[in-house]
């Protein structure tokens, strides 16, 4: 289990646009610096990229939630 | 005056300027904050507080039922709207209008005849005010194109009639490609906004932006001089200087005399500013539009004249004549302002809501600190990255340069990372101490490393 963690603390989207399906979805394949969501951190966005490969488990937070620097935002499975 | 309990709508140093503005005339103080900024400055300086929604602006900053409720609630006079959020929202100031609560501001009408474009130009254009040379409305051919823009002169800038948002933007050099570009510029504004129309304006290179502070009390309106505002990153201004020494006195008197024709002509009441273009080859300065609110550089204003436009546009939103005429209004000394934003500049410009340690405040004759910073406090990170507003004042502008290095050197903020680095940076350059910059001069600058080598003694 890799848990991606918020390097920043703002608020987290699970999709690119509102009208948009997430980035990932539960057995997705992720790859070393795909985007998982982003982080809205004083009205800039930052992609929040997996550092490490597996295939995608869940988020952990919801779509548009606030969330602190470190909180824990989605597992992948080794 | 009328208003005897003064609601906020904002949050941050804004909220504390009028905070201090109110309590200055005597005014019981209502500020308005969101879930996620019930510990900023502004609750603790203010009277009462009351909580409007959670943090995401949509949910309390811009949600007008909720922001009337509260006012209604609290039995505010007046709401002052400050800056950005619901500042320029008719909707707002009819909904307080049907509330019975004051506006500190124009009406919703001239707010929104000044916030559509066109309606805007056209107003300047009636009051006498140059816009940017371009096509009297629509042009429907290629061939009027051309014959347009051999009138305005070239470059131009061809742009979609019914779009907005820069799309099908395109600048033409000469008439060749001006011939090349209108045609595909026509097909997308087709496709994109099912009109094809276009028009055409005079592409103004290089061009400096220039604004004029005014204030009006619905009969009388009166200008507070030019702010020299042209230092900017993605269209956000940094530094903001008054005045602009680009300009000689006559052309600084057509100036501000040109603002002062728009704000009469449309009964402006509150504090408002009009933004131009300034062409120095030409020497010719074009409307582009006007801002219906206070503005987050109108300290340099009130540095050279000694004003509080925060005060005059409270009092005369409250019902009084202006305390000002025209020959009261007196320009002395230069003053620069930088904005000292939560961001690391040495990073790409990221975002950095840190939480503040040890601060030191630079104090001094001509130098002050507009803010809403406090040891121990959390910076919110749902909001803008704006934290302050450094702000000097000397005899000239020289010196205003020098005193602006002395007093970064002197801001100590524990904790965070600022753009301070970058002012101390700009204020050592050789084009910014001369006077030599433009719109796009910045974001070159940054693009070459001149901050890195600034900063590292260029040792990089």
């Amino acid at each position: 289990m890799v848990q991606i963690q918020s390097p920043l603390p703002g608020t987290f989207y699970h999709k690119p646009s509102p009208e948009e399906a997430a980035f990932k979805a539960k057995g997705d394949a992720v790859a070393v610096g795909d985007v998982i969501g982003l982080i809205e951190v004083m009205k800039t966005f930052i992609e929040i990229k997996a550092e490490a490969a597996g295939t995608f488990a869940a988020y952990t937070v919801d779509n548009e939630a606030p969330v602190t620097a470190g909180a824990v935002l989605a597992e992948l499975d080794d | 005056m009328d208003i005897a309990r003064l609601f906020i709508a904002n949050r941050g140093e804004i909220a504390v300027r009028i905070i201090r503005a109110a309590k200055a005339l005597g005014i019981h103080t209502i500020q308005a904050y969101s879930e996620g900024d019930a510990d900023m400055l502004a609750v603790k300086l203010a009277d009462e507080s009351v909580c409007i929604g959670p943090a995401p602006s949509k949910d309390s900053y811009l949600d007008i039922a909720k922001v009337v409720a509260a006012a209604v609630a609290t039995r505010a006079d007046a709401v002052h709207p400050g800056y950005g959020f619901l500042s320029e929202s008719p909707e707002f100031a009819r909904a307080l209008e049907a509330a019975g609560i004051a506006y500190v501001g124009p009406t919703a009408d001239t707010i929104e005849r000044m916030g559509d474009k066109v309606a805007a130009r056209q107003a300047a254009e009636a009051a006498g005010v140059p816009v940017v040379p371009g096509s009297k409305g629509r042009v429907a051919t290629v061939d009027e194109a051309a014959e347009v823009a051999e009138t305005v002169g070239y470059p131009v800038m061809i742009k979609a009639a019914a779009g907005g948002g820069g799309r099908g933007i395109r600048i033409a050099a000469n008439e060749a490609e001006l011939r090349k570009l209108a045609p595909q510029a026509q097909q997308e504004a087709q496709a994109a906004f099912g009109d094809g129309g276009l028009y055409l304006e005079r592409a103004v290179q290089s061009p400096r932006h220039i604004e004029v502070q005014i204030i009006g009390d619905g009969e009388r309106a009166v200008h507070v001089y030019e702010r020299e505002c042209s230092l900017q990153r993605r269209r956000q201004k940094v530094w903001e200087e008054a005045g602009a020494v680009c300009l000689d006195d006559e052309t600084r008197e057509a100036l501000c005399a040109s603002a002062v024709a728009l704000a009469r002509s449309v009964n402006y009441r509150g504090a408002g500013t009009l933004e131009y273009l300034y062409d120095e080859a030409r020497n010719e300065f074009y409307f582009i539009e006007m801002n219906t609110r206070i503005q987050v550089e109108h300290p340099v204003s009130e540095m050279v004249t000694g004003i509080d436009l925060v005060q005059e546009m409270i009092r005369v939103c409250g019902g009084e004549k202006l305390s000002l005429a025209q020959e009261d209004i007196q320009r002395n000394g230069h003053a620069i302002e930088v904005r000292i934003n939560a961001e690391d500049p040495h990073m790409q410009f990221m975002p950095w809501p840190g939480k503040v340690g040890a601060m030191t405040i630079p104090e001094g004759d001509g130098i002050r600190f507009d803010h809403f910073l406090y040891e121990g406090y959390q910076i919110p990170p749902f909001y803008d990255s704006l934290l302050g507003k450094l702000i000097v004042h000397a005899p000239t502008r020289e010196q205003a340069i020098a005193k602006l290095a002395e007093a970064l050197t002197g801001l100590g903020l524990e904790g965070l990372k600022t753009t301070a680095p970058l002012h101390l940076a700009l204020a050592a350059d050789e084009d910014v101490r001369a006077g030599r910059f433009h719109t796009q001069w910045l974001e070159p600058w940054l693009e070459a490393g001149n901050l890195t080598k600034a900063t590292t003694g260029g040792a990089s």
